[in-house]
């Protein structure tokens, strides 16, 4: 990629969004505009996948809502994101986790990840 | 506007949001700066318009002398590449043509030499159906009959066939131009443009369509 184009990717990309990986399960802030009040819903699960590179990165958040899985993508970058807490570090061997949406309960629990 | 149109290179495609959220695909392109060559008149080419080059540094040993003259009569440095554009108003040789001349929501046209395809057949470049690939068919990829028999006893032009695709002039009209970085000569346009990354591309206000 020509280095006109790192420019301008890093101009769009935020230096606030942590640090997370495909495994962990996170908070994502997201505003939420209602007419012209913009209140912050907060969006918590597993990150199954992250893909994209650059300024086009994006990620999967899933969660079990009320029984029915729920997954929201969201561009890495994206000014309605508020923030993104990071809950905790799951272990996992590999970088997309889309066989979770085959398991209910207790298979679908990820191990923590033990810090060194 | 005085000069309708501006000479760039495609850099390539990415994203960028709008203030609202929304994420805009965008192509970037490095726009100008251009200084006008020559200007064409009425009385002595038959039409309006400035001819325009896009500012690179050029090798002197690369200039003919037929080029090297055309330049001197500006009072310009050779450059490698010359658009025209029409222009309305004032203009004169030397004026300098930059991305700041666009701003975001212009509607503008886009002209670029499209990717060169190679030898294609009808399926490719001309959206032909092409038959079953399997139950029996024996009719995969070809183009059928190209016409009758006794008469006209000949192929009608213009058939379409198979043949060398892409590599032709496109023109995309009414694009929309979602943000301008005049202090990079970069130029964001929604949507896409033709031709591959480092190709030439030529901006102009769009001929059929609102400014603004």
């Amino acid at each position: 990629m020509p280095d006109i184009m790192k420019m301008v990717e890093s101009r769009e990309s935020r230096t606030d969004i942590p640090n997370f990986a495909p495994g962990d399960t996170i908070k994502v802030h997201v505003k939420v505009k209602e007419g012209d009040k913009e209140r912050i819903q907060i969006f918590q699960g597993i990150v199954i996948s992250r893909k994209g590179g650059g300024a086009r990165q994006m990620f999967t958040v899933r969660k079990v809502s009320g029984g029915i899985g729920v997954e929201r993508m969201f561009p890495l970058y994206s000014p309605s994101i508020d923030r993104i807490e990071v809950e905790r570090h799951g272990r996992v061997r590999r970088a997309k986790l889309y066989y979770l949406r085959d398991l209910r309960g207790k298979a679908a629990r990820i191990e923590e990840k033990r810090a060194k | 506007m005085a000069i309708e149109g501006i000479i760039g290179k495609k850099v390539g495609m990415t994203q960028v949001f709008a203030e609202d959220g929304a994420l805009i695909p965008v192509t970037v392109i490095q726009a100008g700066p251009c200084l006008v060559v020559q200007k064409k008149t009425t009385e002595k080419d038959g039409y309006d318009a400035v001819q325009v080059g896009l500012v690179e540094k050029v090798s002197s040993r690369r200039v003919t002398s037929a080029i090297r003259g055309h330049f001197e009569k500006a009072g310009l440095q050779p450059v490698r590449t010359l658009a025209e554009f029409a222009y309305s108003g004032e203009a004169n040789v030397g004026d300098r043509v930059q991305v700041d001349m666009f701003k975001p929501g212009d509607s503008i046209d886009v002209v670029g030499r499209s990717k060169g395809k190679g030898f294609q057949g009808v399926v490719k470049r001309h959206h032909f159906r092409g038959g079953r690939e399997s139950h029996g068919s024996m009719f995969h990829r070809a183009p059928g009959s190209i016409g009758a028999s006794a008469f006209p006893s000949r192929v009608m032009k213009g058939m379409r066939m198979g043949g060398r695709m892409g590599n032709d002039q496109v023109t995309v009209k009414n694009l929309r131009v979602a943000k301008v970085d005049a202090e990079n000569n970069l130029l964001y346009i929604r949507g896409a443009v033709p031709g591959g990354r480092n190709g030439l591309v030529l901006v102009r206000f769009a001929k059929n369509g609102k400014r603004g």
